[in-house]
Parts: structure tokens; sequence; C-alpha cells
């Protein structure tokens, strides 16, 4: 499968990432590699086999509904890069 | 040129657990900021999610209650997106499967049952509360995750809706379902319970439907109502001129009353749903699913329609007591006792409601039970009290709890249908009022009324009034 600029740029956009122009024409070319790569997987015939989504064969790991205790306001804002009293401080968001 | 307006209904509702959906934090509501959270819900790196078993049985319940098909196997997907509030960069819902699909809910409009298809219900995690400060220029936002992660579960109607009476119904048809079977509080002022709309037109007759406009930020099921009459005023206006109406995300101007173009939504999202690694697939097999079942009680529509059948009761008297679950769990436990459904109805409906919302307060914060409602009927169709002086019991009972004899016993109103007391005071008001007796011999008949009413006042209202009556008329035309 072949990957272009545009697909580079639009996964580092959903990624919030930014990229260089040198990284994104390495990108362009490893990532066309690893999906190139992954394609081999179409040649087989997978009709009768159910997606799986978990490699873990158990199910139901459930808990109980269970109080149990939370961090102290100190602890949870401890590595937030801006707090404001109570508060976790984000950029303005527009809506 | 006239339409058609077609309607469905997005429907959140935060699950009444204990504690969130992946982790032990509390889902009170109105807590300080951000003391409700842990490294689950706060997204940490290398924490894992472990399902609310609690959470997971009330989205089944609600999907039964909801007649959804509800496949055996059920697993959850990541929904990706950068937002502020939401601290994973991705929410865990449903996607690839949901936990019922194919559903379908009655609605009684203007005494037609409509029935509206449900096309998914699904469990997924709630997001954090953003806090947008009202000083001027203000370049941040605030984040309270306190409601991170709380279970909130989705209902997804298909575009059955044709005018706003059916949105209406739908919306509180769904709310006393939720509210019947337990599973939310369904608290609109406090977000626990949010409605959006899809809304589109087409003309008359027309097959194609026009495209479909997404409402959000509707805080109340009048906005809801509001906000399609505005739609669709607006798109007949840009089709009658010849424009289309685009497919977008608009938001609801509550103070305005108008709806405006979400400008975040404006570039198509791309949530690149894959399944949820961190979670392990539940499968729902019979035996849970029967021990679901046992707990959904009869719902509203139903209740209704048997009070109607088997109590000759009419449609507005069982709107009201079927409008909650305890109301009309009060009314079938209060005839269980005494078997008079007319009467109790009267009395839950006008007095007990009146005394309920008199106090803003729900029924069982009153002290008063069925079994003491019964025991002041019985009172009152043995004669022993009127009913005036049953009101004066009644209200005595509301505030103390107190059982309805005690209360007659302590305050001395039990009926007086003792001939010799009677006498005496009528008597007594004979002598007090010639003027009266004149004018009811010269044949003006309702003086005698006037006569009751004295003797009735005399007796602080505890006389027997049809013996008063009797004896009254006997005396005068003696």
């Amino acid at each position: 499968m072949k990957i272009g600029k545009k697909d580079i740029e639009y996964i580092a956009h959903l990624s919030r990432i930014e990229l260089s122009e040198t990284e994104k024409e390495t990108f362009v070319c490893q990532l066309s590699d690893i999906l190139s790569y992954i394609e081999k997987l179409n040649r087989l015939n997978t009709e009768a086999v159910k997606p799986m989504s978990c490699t873990v064969n158990a199910t139901n790991v459930l808990r109980d509904d269970i109080l149990e205790s939370s961090l102290s306001l100190e602890e949870a804002q401890f590595n937030a890069p801006a707090t404001k009293g109570v508060f976790f401080k984000v950029p303005k968001v527009i809506e | 040129m006239e339409y058609e307006v077609i309607v469905g209904l997005e429907t959140h509702a935060e699950l009444a657990t204990v504690t969130k959906l992946f982790c032990g934090c509390s889902t009170k509501f109105g807590s300080e900021p951000n003391t409700q959270v842990c490294p689950v819900c706060l997204g940490m790196p290398g924490v894992l999610p472990v399902m609310n078993k609690k959470a997971f049985e009330y989205a089944l319940k609600a999907a039964i209650a909801l007649n959804c098909k509800i496949d055996e196997f059920t697993n959850f997907d990541r929904k990706s997106y950068y937002y502020p509030d939401l601290p994973k960069n991705y929410q865990i819902s449903q996607n690839y499967y949901n936990l019922g699909v194919d559903g379908y809910m009655d609605i009684c409009v203007h005494d037609r049952i409509n029935r509206v298809r449900i096309h998914n219900v699904h469990l997924e995690e709630e997001a954090g509360k953003l806090i947008h400060p009202e000083e001027a220029g203000a370049d941040y936002s605030l984040v309270d995750f306190n409601r991170a992660g709380v279970p909130l579960l989705e209902i997804v109607s298909y575009p059955d809706m044709r005018n706003v009476d059916e949105v209406e119904s739908y919306m509180q048809t769904l709310r006393k379902i939720l509210l019947y079977t337990e599973v939310s509080d369904c608290k609109m002022q406090e977000g626990s319970l949010r409605f959006e709309a899809s809304i589109s037109l087409r003309k008359k007759g027309a097959e194609k439907l026009g495209n479909r406009v997404e409402i959000k930020n509707l805080n109340s099921m009048k906005s809801v109502l509001k906000a399609i009459e505005y739609e669709t005023k607006r798109q007949a206006d840009s089709l009658d001129q010849g424009e289309t109406v685009d497919r977008e995300t608009r938001l609801w101007d509550e103070v305005n009353e108008k709806s405006a173009r979400m400008r975040s939504k404006e570039e198509a999202q791309d949530y690149r749903y894959f399944p949820e690694p961190d979670l392990l697939p539940v499968v729902v097999d019979g035996k849970w699913l029967d021990e679901v079942k046992v707990t959904i009680p009869e719902l509203p529509l139903a209740r209704k329609q048997r009070f109607i059948e088997v109590f000759k009761l009419s449609d507005y008297d069982t709107s009201l007591l079927v409008e909650e679950k305890i109301l009309a769990d009060f009314f079938e436990d209060c005839i269980k006792i005494v078997d008079r459904p007319k009467v109790f109805c009267n009395w839950i409906t006008n007095d007990l409601l009146r005394e309920v919302n008199e106090r803003k307060l729900d029924i069982h914060h009153l002290p008063i039970r069925p079994y003491q409602l019964a025991a002041l009927v019985e009172i009152i169709e043995k004669g022993a009290i009127s009913s005036t002086i049953a009101r004066e019991v009644f209200s005595e009972m509301v505030q103390t709890g107190e059982a309805p004899q005690a209360i007659i016993e302590e305050k001395k109103l039990a009926q007086i249908s003792d001939e010799g007391l009677i006498e005496a005071v009528i008597v007594k008001v004979i002598s007090g009022n010639p003027a009266v007796i004149e004018d009811y011999k010269k044949g003006k008949k309702n003086a005698l009324t006037f006569l009751v009413g004295q003797v009735m006042k005399e007796t602080k209202g505890k006389a027997n009034p049809k013996m008063v009556n009797e004896l009254l008329q006997r005396k005068i035309d003696a």
C-alpha cells in the first residue's frame, strides 16, 4: 500500500504532532514499508475466522460497585502543567 | 412548500452506580472538583480499567426494558479524539458491538400508541466537566475530572418522530422507564439525563430525507422542543429560498433561542475506533440475562393500562399515578388493604401530591405510609368522621406519621353521632336564629342549609351531617 505525504500530515495532525519536511519523507517510506509487509496477511483466506480483539482467552472480568479511595487534590494535580485553584487549567476551549 | 419534520434523539443517561465505570472513585454529584479522581480516570500511563459489574447490569436492564436484542457477546471500543475534558485522549465506548440493538419503545400521543424504534443502547464513559471563566479576555478553561469515567448509557432512536408532541412523549416515557428501572436518577439539572436531536425535513409526500442537522447543548426538555421548532423553521426557510441545508452539528443557544454552527465540528471527525485492548469482552449467558430480567418492574405504560382496565380509573388519574413509581406503588399498597381504588386515587392524586409538591419532597420523605392512609379511609367509610375532619387528620398524618385513630382520639375529632348532644346544639341554633326560622316557614327552603351550617360550626365540624339534617328538619317542622 502506498502512503503519501498527505496521509502522513493527516495522521500527524490527528496525533497532534508537528513533523519537519525531512521527517515526513522518512515516515512516508517507513509507513509504506510497514503496511506492505502487513499486507501479506491479505493473501490468507480469513472468511471463516471471527475478528479477534483480545489475545487473552478470558471474559467477564468485572468488579463490584464498591467505593475505593481517590487521590488527594494535591496528588491529582501534582503532574499537571497548569492548575488554578481546585481545577486543571487548559488553553481556552472554543465552542 | 409544506414539509414534514423528521426527528431522532440521542439520549445520554448517567447510571446510578456508587462508583465510576472503570475505577472505584465516587460518582457523587456536587463534590469539590478533582477530589473524586484516581490514576485510572485521570488517564495516567500504565493503568488498567476494570468494568463495574453493576454499571454493566444497569445498561443491560435498560436495554431489555427498551426491548432490545441482546447479543451474547459484547465488547468495547476506543474512540479517539483530543478534547481537554477527555484525559486519555480517547473515550471507551462501543462501536463494533452494542449492548442492545433493534429495540423499540411505545409512546402515548393524544391517546394513541406510537412505536419509536431504538437503534441501539450502549455503555460508555462520561467525560470531565469544562468550566469557561466569565472574566473578559480569559485565555483558559478549567477542568473538573470528578465526572470523568462516570458510567454513561447512550440510547439512540431511529428518526421515527414527526412532531414535537411525539418528541416530548418520547423523552417523558424514556425518563420514566429509566426511573422505574432505577438505572439513573435522571436529574436533568445535574446533567444526568441529556438529549441531542437530529432534525431533517422532507417535502410532504416525498421519500427522500433532507440533510440531517444535529443539535447539541440542549439543557432541558423544553430546550429540545424549542430547538426543534426553531430548526424546522430555519431549514424550511432555506429550502423555500432554493438553498440546501448543510449536514452539520449546531449548538443551541438557550438565551437567544437560536442554533448556531459548531465551530469545533467543522472538519470531519475521525474517531479511528478500534477494539479496546485493555478490557476483556463480556459474555451475557441466558442465566445472567434472566437474573437481570427479573429485576425489571412493570413499566409505566403497561401499568397505566392495567390501572385503567382493572381499577376502572380515568386516563388522567392513571397518568398522575404512574408518573412516579413510588406513587403507583403507594396506591397499590393501599388497595391491597382496602379495596377502594377510586377513593385512594383521589387521596393520592389530590391530597398527597399537594403535600408532596408544597414541601418539594419525594413521597418517601413524608412519614405517612400506605397502611395509615388505608386506616383513615376505613374510618371514613365507617362514618366515624366527616370528609372535612378527614382532611384535617390527613394533614396531621403527613406531618407526624401518627396513626389516624390516635390523631382522632388525641384531638377529639371523632364524629358526634349522639342524638342528645346534637339536639342540644340544634335547640341552641334555633333559638339564636328566629328570623331564619321565619324565612324557612315562609317557604325559603335553603334557610335549612344555613342552619345545618351553624350546627356544624358549633360542633367544629364533628356532628354527623346526615343526623343534623334529619333532626333539624324534624325539629322545625314539629
